[in-house]
């Protein structure tokens, strides 16, 4: 009888502890991280996970207006390294890229920036005619123009995606061609590799995801 | 009656030799397509996409069966050392940068040009590699 009891009540913990797995499904933190003693809200001290965020940044947009990490503010948002001459992964890159963007268009809390690493050639002139001929129009998606040096320390110290000047690569530059997830409070939580459509489909099911770990 | 057995004979042997060239061609025509399409896939199919469909106003689609027919004897050109100037096709003006492919052979310009002009609704049949090397040479 005792053994009965018990292996049920294994069977019914097992099953109250994967059900509640499921339930807060969350998206990984991508980068580094350490601990840090707060206060909660009632002042009591505890200890913390601090993730790795994204820095303040600067840069002129494809309206050559001045634009700042603020027009991310409340917002998932997707973020890729591209050049516009780019004629070997970027235009895959967008052309999936695109189908994200056209799933979330009428999503306010979604947004898209494309940072160009071709400080010579992609002034925000450039890049407008780039984002017309794509297909883009209005402010959800962003694509920016900045120094080699802000760009460049962006991509690799705080998105950790690889770029760099190549003289021997077909187009001049290198890069990889991650599109990475970033959420509210500015943390990576995804990196899909924009050349890969089984990726790309899955970047299209983690954004709901990580906008309900939002609603509360 | 001997005169009749030759002559249906030489006739047979024309004829034999005609449908083993067409089978030739056939089995070059599907040689072409299979190896064009590996080409395709992975230098070109970034810009013109899966279907031929293009990308935006970036890349021209490649089912514009009627500017591929006329523009027949420049493909090959086209493929090797890229293209920059205006293209109508389909009815929408293209002025964009497509860049050279200098280091495929004419057999696989020959390939992937065979490719496209026979899929994406496109059927222009074989065209052999020898032709597709004399318009090579003569490239502007
Ligand atoms: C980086 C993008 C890019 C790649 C890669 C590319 N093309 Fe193009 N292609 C273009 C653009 C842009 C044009 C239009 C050029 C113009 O406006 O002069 C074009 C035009 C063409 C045309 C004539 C116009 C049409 O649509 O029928 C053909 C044929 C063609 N490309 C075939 C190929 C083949 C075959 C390959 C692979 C070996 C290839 N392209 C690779 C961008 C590309």
């Amino acid at each position: 009888m005792n053994k009965i009891v018990f292996s049920i009540s294994v069977c019914l913990s097992a099953a109250v502890i994967f059900s509640s797995c499921q339930q807060d499904k969350k998206l990984p933190f991508y980068g580094e991280r350490h601990a840090e003693t707060v206060r909660d809200a009632s002042g009591a001290e505890k200890i913390d996970t601090v993730y790795q965020t994204i820095p303040n940044w600067s840069f002129l947009n494809q309206d050559s207006v001045v634009t700042t990490n603020t027009v991310t503010d409340g917002k998932v948002y997707v973020a890729d390294f591209f050049f516009t001459s780019c004629t070997t992964i970027c235009p895959t890159m967008h052309r999936n890229l695109m189908t994200v963007y056209n799933d979330f268009k009428s999503n306010p809390d979604v947004m898209f920036i494309s940072h160009t690493i071709d400080f010579k050639y992609d002034k925000p002139s450039a890049l407008k005619k780039y984002a017309r001929k794509l297909g883009v129009d209005g402010p959800k998606w962003q694509f920016l123009y900045g120094s080699k040096d802000s760009v460049y320390t962006l991509a690799e110290k705080n998105y950790l995606v690889a770029v760099g000047e190549d003289s021997t690569a077909k187009d001049g530059y290198i890069h990889q061609g991650y599109l990475v997830l970033i959420d509210k409070d500015r943390r990576i939580r995804g990196a899909y590799d924009g050349t890969k459509e089984d990726q790309v489909e899955q970047l299209k099911k983690d954004i709901p995801l990580l906008l309900a770990e939002y609603k509360k | 009656m001997r005169k009749y057995i030759i002559n249906s004979l030489s006739l047979l042997s024309i004829l034999a030799i005609v449908i083993s060239c067409q089978n030739q061609e056939t089995i070059d025509l599907q040689n072409y397509m299979s190896n064009g399409k590996d080409i395709y896939i992975a230098r070109c199919q970034n810009c013109h996409g899966k279907n031929g469909e293009g990308l935006g106003e970036l890349a021209p689609p490649l089912t514009d069966s009627i500017f591929l027919k006329t523009n027949k004897s420049r493909l090959a050109c086209m493929i090797r050392n890229g293209a920059n100037e205006s293209l109508l096709i389909s009815g929408k003006t293209y002025k964009e940068k497509m860049p050279a492919f200098p280091e495929l052979a004419d057999i696989d310009v020959a390939q992937v040009m065979v490719f496209i002009t026979n899929s994406f609704g496109n059927n222009q049949g074989f065209v052999p590699y020898k032709e597709v090397s004399v318009q090579l040479q003569s490239c502007r």
